[in-house]
């Protein structure tokens, strides 16, 4: 059962703040309204896990961690590997996170992650078959919200591909259908490296990756991922306010290039 | 096992305020675990109704990230995380001064974004310091070390392999400056001598560790000798 | 006395022995006081305290706040004064009314959930949440200006000796500034610009509270800005 979320705790003249410096295309943090903030990703911080990536925005911080494990396909995908991704939203991230079950924005986070991996197609599920019907590898992306200062998707997202990127598995042959694990080391098979941009609208003016401030004074926000070859993969909308088509069109012509400029930087400096 | 003498810690590396929406952090690296420790409060009490009348509630939840173990571990807290919450927080509950807060709670929040053995011991050195970062009135610190007995000697701090293959392991937390023990644990098999020469050993290790803390705490806090006053004078016989 | 004066101390260091009274921030061990919060240690006549570097605000009667409506009750509002306790702003200590019967609709003309207001605090003690009131000078209602949120305990600081920091930051951005006790603190200006650049002092002044030369560089900060803007606004009213 989803319910409206608690009032902002923010002050309404805290809140026309940052919504008359938006309208005058300004930002909280002297930022440009289609400027991301300072972003760090470091690779492999967690040497336990196949492959991890820490991503700083701004004073965001996310940690992603994947691991491998053989496991049992699903029957309409035998010969395919299969993906999970989850999200925690730890309480000491933030003061509004209660321990518990995953709630509904975390969920939702984990699923748009997953969906802009997995409709991009950007791990070739069907190399990490080891005998089909019965036996492929898992490979589990879990998403650790550290420290919430507004557009954890983004975070997630950019966390979740580097620790893709950075995941090594053994090299392995298949025997009595059971992997055997080879010496050699090899990454996970990655096709596609999907980028996601998310957009807040406030008050009839739109800016990218917002800090919290932004996201407490938003009415909706729109969050595109495209692919490497600027096909859009996923999609999602938050929040209770409008966009018209225009504005739409609008957005995601930006979030294209946007995701174009981040991916070569990204990329730049995994290589 | 790993080349290390029986008494000798695994490498340690604290650092305190990483995070900057807890009122208190810390971040603390010994051996291959990685532990972060944040703290809320006091604040309000939510529900109402576990408010006392006297102090502040402490609330602790210990909690391991999925990534964090050998095998992938499901992200929903077990029983050992329930246990392991519990003897944290009384660890350090006495420790912290809570009757300056009636009526409110003070949550601490340990999570293992990598565990090799020994992560409630790191976990209490890290939330004590998110503590005393958060600005909470504390008597002292508290410092955690376990020790062990491996392959018939008594060693210190084990990390994961040790633990695995050995045959007893005795998790402590020690309040250095009154020099009382709040956490104490035992699991495995160990004589009588052997247990006092363990518990002597991670004392002495805990003591080491409280000097790392307060270092990594005035670190954070760098001051330099304070020459606004001198230079308010200044100010205000110009201005 | 064993720290030195304005020695950065933490939880458990010992402070002094003997003739000394323990003031705030630390406590007594028999003879011996220590400190019980990371801070500056200081001495105050004969009394040893802890100058602190964070922490949360704890209300005081006579503190000036700055809080804001959280909800509309039967006679008053409830405010968010950034304590870990919800503080009553009751409508009989608002200005405005007098004797008449206040339906619940009226109050939230005076006051709307998510208002800011200037108040005072003027009851607080262990077993009850603190009062507030808005009958005073300057006192009441705020719609207009920026807020900064900074620790409380650096709010001293951001006045500095004798007033002489806050006088110097209204003096250079052009804004008057009204620091409340708990940490939040507003600023009003002619135009955002000046806003911006006053509450920019302010996080300048509180992430470098404990180094020397702070006010000299906290003018030229805003100088610096001021020029800026200057040529900015210049421009944008050709425009």
């Amino acid at each position: 059962m989803s319910a409206t979320r608690q009032l902002s705790p923010v002050a309404k003249l805290e809140q026309k703040t940052v919504v008359d410096l938006i309208g005058k295309g300004k930002r909280v943090d002297d930022r440009g309204p289609g400027d991301y903030r300072p972003t760090t990703i470091t690779l492999g911080v967690v040497e336990k896990a196949n492959g991890s990536a820490q991503v700083y925005l701004g004073k965001t911080k996310v940690l992603a961690g994947v691991k491998i494990q053989p496991g049992t396909p699903f029957p309409d995908t035998p010969d395919e590997g299969i993906l999970t991704v989850n999200a925690e939203f730890v309480p000491l991230a933030s003061p509004t996170f209660e321990a518990g079950p995953p709630d509904e924005n975390s969920i939702e986070l984990a699923r748009v992650v997953d969906r802009g991996i997995r409709e991009s197609k950007a791990i070739d599920l069907k190399q990490l078959c080891i005998e089909p019907g019965k036996k492929v590898f898992m490979i589990f992306v879990d998403v650790y919200v550290l420290d919430h200062d507004g557009n954890l998707i983004d975070a997630a997202a950019m966390a979740a591909l580097g620790a893709l990127v950075n995941a090594k598995m053994h090299a392995f042959k298949v025997e009595k259908g059971e992997p055997v694990y080879l010496e050699e080391i090899i990454p996970i098979p990655m096709q596609n490296y999907p980028v996601s941009i998310t957009s807040v609208k406030v008050d009839g003016a739109t800016v990218l990756d917002p800090c919290l401030e932004e996201e407490q004074v938003m009415s909706c926000r729109l969050t595109v991922t495209t692919g490497k070859d600027d096909n859009i993969c996923a999609m999602q909308k938050g929040g209770l306010g409008f966009l018209s088509p225009d504005e739409i069109k609008q957005i995601v012509s930006t979030s294209i290039s946007k995701a174009r400029d981040l991916r070569a930087k990204m990329l730049s400096n995994v290589k | 096992m790993d080349g290390r003498r029986i008494d000798e810690l695994r490498p340690i590396k604290i650092e305190v305020g990483t995070l900057d929406k807890a009122d208190g952090s810390a971040y603390v690296e010994h051996g291959r675990n990685k532990i972060l420790a944040a703290v809320y409060g006091p604040r309000e009490a939510h529900p109402k109704h576990i408010a006392l009348a006297d102090r502040a509630v402490i609330r602790c939840r210990y909690h391991m990230a999925p990534f964090s173990t050998d095998e992938r571990k499901s992200p929903a807290p077990s029983r050992r995380e329930l246990e392991l919450s519990k003897v944290i927080r009384e660890a350090l509950e006495p420790a912290v001064m809570s009757e300056y807060f009636p009526r409110s709670t003070i949550d601490i929040f340990i999570e293992v974004l990598q565990a090799d053995a020994g992560t409630r011991c790191a976990g209490i050195t890290a939330a004590a310091l998110a503590l005393a970062d958060a600005g909470i009135p504390m008597r002292e610190l508290v410092a955690g070390c376990a020790a062990g007995k491996v392959d018939g000697k008594v060693v210190l701090d084990l990390s994961d392999i040790e633990d695995k293959q050995g045959e007893a392991d005795l998790p402590v937390a020690l309040m250095p400056k009154s020099n009382v023990v709040s956490l104490l644990q035992m699991d495995g098999s160990l004589t009588e001598e052997e247990f006092k020469q363990a518990l002597d050993m991670s004392i002495d290790a805990c003591r080491r560790i409280h000097e790392m803390q307060r270092e990594a705490l005035r670190h954070r806090y760098h001051v330099v000798k304070d020459e606004a006053d001198k230079e308010e004078e200044a100010t205000e016989v110009n201005a | 006395m064993h720290a030195e004066q304005k020695q950065l101390v933490t939880p458990g260091d010992l402070l002094g022995e003997g003739p000394y009274f323990a003031g705030e921030n630390t406590y007594r061990d028999g003879t011996k006081i220590y400190a019980a919060r990371i801070g500056l240690a200081d001495i105050v006549g004969n009394k040893l305290i802890v100058v602190p570097i964070k922490g949360a605000y704890i209300p005081r009667i006579d503190d000036i706040v700055l809080g804001r409506i959280t909800d509309i009750g039967m006679s008053g509002w409830q405010v968010d004064i950034c304590a870990p306790y919800p503080a009553m702003l009751p409508v009989s200590e608002t200005p405005m009314q007098r004797g008449r019967d206040i339906g619940r609709r009226d109050l939230s003309h005076i006051y709307g959930v998510g208002d800011l207001t200037l108040a005072q605090v003027i009851a607080f003690d262990r077993t009850r949440d603190p009062l507030l009131t808005t009958k005073g000078r300057g006192l009441g209602k705020i719609t207009s200006g920026r807020v900064a949120r900074i620790t409380p305990a650096k709010i001293p600081r951001i006045i500095g000796k004798k007033g002489s920091m806050i006088t110097m930051l209204k003096k250079e951005t052009n804004t008057d500034i009204v620091p409340g006790q708990n940490g939040v603190i507003l600023a009003t200006g002619k135009n955002p610009d000046q806003e911006r650049i006053a509450v920019e002092a302010l996080y300048m002044i509180e992430r470098e509270a404990h180094s020397s030369g702070l006010t000299d560089r906290v003018r030229a900060f805003i100088l610096n800005e001021m020029k800026g803007k200057e040529v900015g606004q210049q421009t944008s009213s050709l425009t």
